[in-house]
C-alpha cells in the first residue's frame, strides 16, 4: 500500500479512537493518536498472518481496537461499547478480543513476552516475525531493559521493536520525569540494530520497514512522533495524556484529519 | 527418600524427549532446581534466561502463545515475589499455558534467611484468578503431578523444597489437579496439611493413635482448585488442623477457613510460620522452634 493510502487510514482510524474516548468519556487521547501511523503502517501493510503484534504500551489502546474492528476481527459497531460495562473492549489490550493474544497494560511486559515469540519462532524454525510498541515514558521499567538483553542475547532478528518517542508522559516531559536520553546509545549498547525515523511520517515508517535489517540482532525503530497528533487541542500537550475532548472538540477533530465523521457511531 | 524437585525434572525430561512442545526455562538456576540433564540433552528445548526472573515469565508466556508447554523454573522466593505481576498478567490474566516451577520454597534455604525463604508465595498465587496452585508432599507425588501438569492447558504454580523428603506414596500413585489425598483415614478430628508437612502430620496421627485418637490426614496437594468436599469432609470430624510450610496468613489454612467457616464452622487451629522475621536455622530447626513437627501437630490437635 502507498503511504497517501495507509496515511488516509491512519486518519480515519484517528477518528474512530477520538470519538471511542469522547463517547466513553474516558481513554488516553495523546499516546494513542502519537503510535497510529505505526500501528496502521504495522496493520495494513507490514505484518503477515503468522506474524505476531503485542501494543506494550496498553493504554493507546483505542486506535487498536479501531483497527482490529476494521480489518474484520468484530463489528465496527462494537467500538460503540469500548470502556462500557461488560464490554470486551477495556482501556488495554485484552486477548478475549479476537486478535489479542496476549493482555497487555502493566508497562514493561511486551518486550519480554515477544521475545518469548520471536525464540519461540527460531527455535521452531518457523517464519514469523514479533512486532512490539512501546512507549517512551516506559522506559524506566527495568523488565525492559532484561528483555533488550535476552534479545540481543539470543539474536533474535525476527524481533521488531518500537519506541513511541513522543517525549511526554503523564507527569510531564520525560526529560524531566526520567531522562530518557541518549536512548538509541542506550538501545545500541544493549546491542540492537536501531533506526530513528520521523513516527507520523508514513513513507518513512514504510522506507524502514521494507529496507535492509542485518542479520543476528533485534532491531528497535525509534519513532519520534507528537504526542495528539491530527488533534489540533492535544498536539505535544502532556495534559492529553488522559483528557477526554468534548463535542466541539471532535468536530475540530474531523476536520483536521479529514473525515466527516464515522459510521458506526 | 528423594527431593522432589529432582522428581519433578526427571519426569520433564522423560516426556519433553517425546513432546518437543515442552520447554524449560531457568535463571541461573539450573544447578539449584536439578535441570542439568535437560540442559546437556535437550539443548533446543531449554531457554537460559540469566538473572531475570520478571523477563523469563514474560518469555515463558510468549513461548505459549506461540504453541510450546514452557516450565520456568527457579527459586520460588523470587517468582512468587519478584515476578508477581509478570505471573498474575501475562500468565494468569492472558490465560497461558505456563507452569511456574519454584522450588526451595518455604524456608528450604533456611540460615539463608528471609530474602530467599517463600512464605507469601500460596497466599498471593492463590488469590490470582485461573491460576493453579500445587505443592506435592513427597517425590512420587511430585512426579503424578506433573504428568497432570503437562497434560494441562491451565496456567499453574508447583511449588516444592530443597532437600530430601520422605517418601508417602508408591511410585505408581495416581494424583488428580484438585483431587485431595486422604492419606489416612481418622474420625475424631483431622489435619489438613501440604507439601513437606504431609509427612509429620502423618506422624502425629500415629502419635495420636496410641492415644486412642482417630486422626484423619487429608493431603491438599492442591490448594487452588480446592478440593471443597474433601474439606467440609475433614469438618465432620469436629476438628480441624492445618498445617503448611507458609505464613499462616493466606495460605492453606486460610483456604480451608474460607470454606469451613462458612459452610460448616468446626472447631479449627491454622499451623503455620507465623507474622514476623522468622528465626534462623536450618529448615528442620525452623520447624522445631515453631511446632511444625509431629509432636507440636499432635499437641494442637489435642488442645483444640
Amino acid at each position: 500500500m502507498n503511504a497517501i493510502e495507509l496515511q488516509r487510514i491512519a486518519n480515519e482510524r484517528r477518528a474512530d479512537a477520538v470519538t471511542m474516548i469522547t463517547r466513553a468519556r474516558t481513554g488516553h487521547t495523546g499516546g494513542a493518536m502519537s503510535c497510529l501511523d505505526v500501528l496502521t503502517c504495522l496493520f495494513y501493510d507490514v505484518k503477515r498472518p503468522q506474524d505476531h503484534f503485542l501494543l506494550s504500551k496498553g493504554h493507546s489502546v483505542e486506535g487498536y481496537w479501531a483497527i482490529l474492528a476494521d480489518l474484520g476481527y468484530f463489528p465496527k459497531e462494537d467500538l460503540r461499547t469500548f470502556s462500557q460495562a461488560g464490554s470486551p473492549l477495556i482501556g488495554h489490550p485484552n486477548n478475549k478480543v479476537p486478535g489479542v493474544e496476549v493482555c497487555t497494560g502493566a508497562l514493561g511486559h511486551g518486550l519480554p513476552v515477544g521475545v518469548g515469540m520471536a525464540l519461540a519462532a527460531k527455535r521452531t524454525g518457523t517464519d514469523a516475525n514479533v512486532y512490539v510498541i512501546m512507549g517512551d515514558g516506559e522506559q524506566a521499567e527495568g523488565s525492559i531493559w532484561e528483555a533488550a538483553m535476552a534479545g540481543a542475547n539470543y539474536h533474535l532478528d525476527n524481533l521488531f521493536a518500537v519506541v513511541d518517542r513522543n517525549g511526554l508522559q503523564i507527569s510531564g516531559p520525560t526529560e524531566k520525569v526520567m531522562a530518557l536520553d541518549d536512548l538509541a546509545a542506550k538501545w545500541r549498547a544493549f546491542g540492537w540494530d536501531v533506526v530513528e525515523a520521523d513516527g507520523n511520517d508514513m513513507q518513512a515508517l514504510l522506507n524502514y520497514y521494507h529496507g535492509n535489517h542485518p542479520e543476528g540482532k533485534p532491531h528497535l525503530l525509534l519513532a519520534h512522533t507528537v504526542k495528539g497528533k491530527g488533534l489540533p487541542f492535544a498536539e505535544n500537550r502532556a495534559e492529553w495524556h488522559h483528557h477526554v475532548p468534548n463535542e466541539e472538540q471532535l468536530q475540530q477533530a474531523y476536520e483536521a484529519l479529514g473525515v466527516k465523521g464515522v459510521e458506526w457511531a | 527418600m528423594k527431593a522432589a524437585r529432582r522428581a519433578i525434572t526427571e519426569t520433564l525430561l522423560k516426556l519433553a524427549r517425546e513432546d518437543k512442545t515442552i520447554f524449560a526455562l531457568a535463571t541461573d538456576s539450573s544447578g539449584s532446581v536439578t535441570l542439568n540433564d535437560f540442559v546437556r540433552e535437550l539443548p533446543g528445548q531449554f531457554v537460559e534466561c540469566g538473572i531475570a526472573e520478571q523477563d523469563a515469565v514474560g518469555i515463558a508466556a510468549g513461548l505459549a502463545a506461540s504453541g510450546l508447554k514452557p516450565f520456568v523454573c527457579g527459586p520460588a522466593s523470587f517468582y512468587a515475589t519478584r515476578a508477581a505481576e509478570q505471573v498474575k498478567v501475562d500468565v494468569a490474566y492472558s490465560h497461558m499455558n505456563v507452569k511456574v516451577l519454584g522450588v526451595s520454597g518455604g524456608v528450604s534455604y533456611g540460615a539463608l534467611g528471609g530474602t530467599h525463604h517463600a512464605v507469601q508465595d500460596v497466599a498471593f498465587m492463590r488469590a490470582v484468578p485461573g491460576l493453579q496452585v500445587l505443592l506435592p508432599a513427597d517425590a512420587n507425588s511430585a512426579a503424578a503431578l506433573t504428568r497432570a501438569l503437562v497434560a494441562s492447558p491451565e496456567p499453574a504454580y508447583i511449588r516444592v523444597g530443597r532437600g530430601d523428603v520422605e517418601d508417602i506414596y508408591p511410585d505408581d500413585v495416581q494424583v488428580e489437579i484438585g483431587k485431595a489425598i486422604t492419606a489416612r483415614e481418622g474420625t475424631d478430628a483431622a489435619i489438613i496439611a501440604c507439601g513437606e508437612m504431609v509427612y509429620p502430620a502423618l506422624k502425629a496421627a500415629e502419635l495420636l493413635a496410641k492415644d486412642g485418637l482417630s486422626v484423619r490426614v487429608v493431603d491438599m496437594h492442591t490448594i487452588k482448585p480446592l478440593d471443597i468436599e474433601a474439606v467440609l469432609a475433614a469438618a465432620e470430624t469436629g476438628k480441624v488442623v492445618t498445617v503448611e510450610e507458609h505464613s499462616v496468613h493466606g495460605g492453606l489454612g486460610g483456604a480451608a477457613a474460607e470454606v469451613i467457616c462458612q459452610a460448616h464452622p468446626v472447631k479449627m487451629r491454622i499451623l503455620g510460620l507465623p507474622d514476623e522475621t522468622l528465626f534462623s536455622g536450618t529448615n528442620k530447626e525452623v520447624f522445631q522452634h515453631y511446632g511444625l513437627t509431629a509432636e507440636g501437630i499432635a499437641a494442637a490437635v489435642k488442645a483444640l
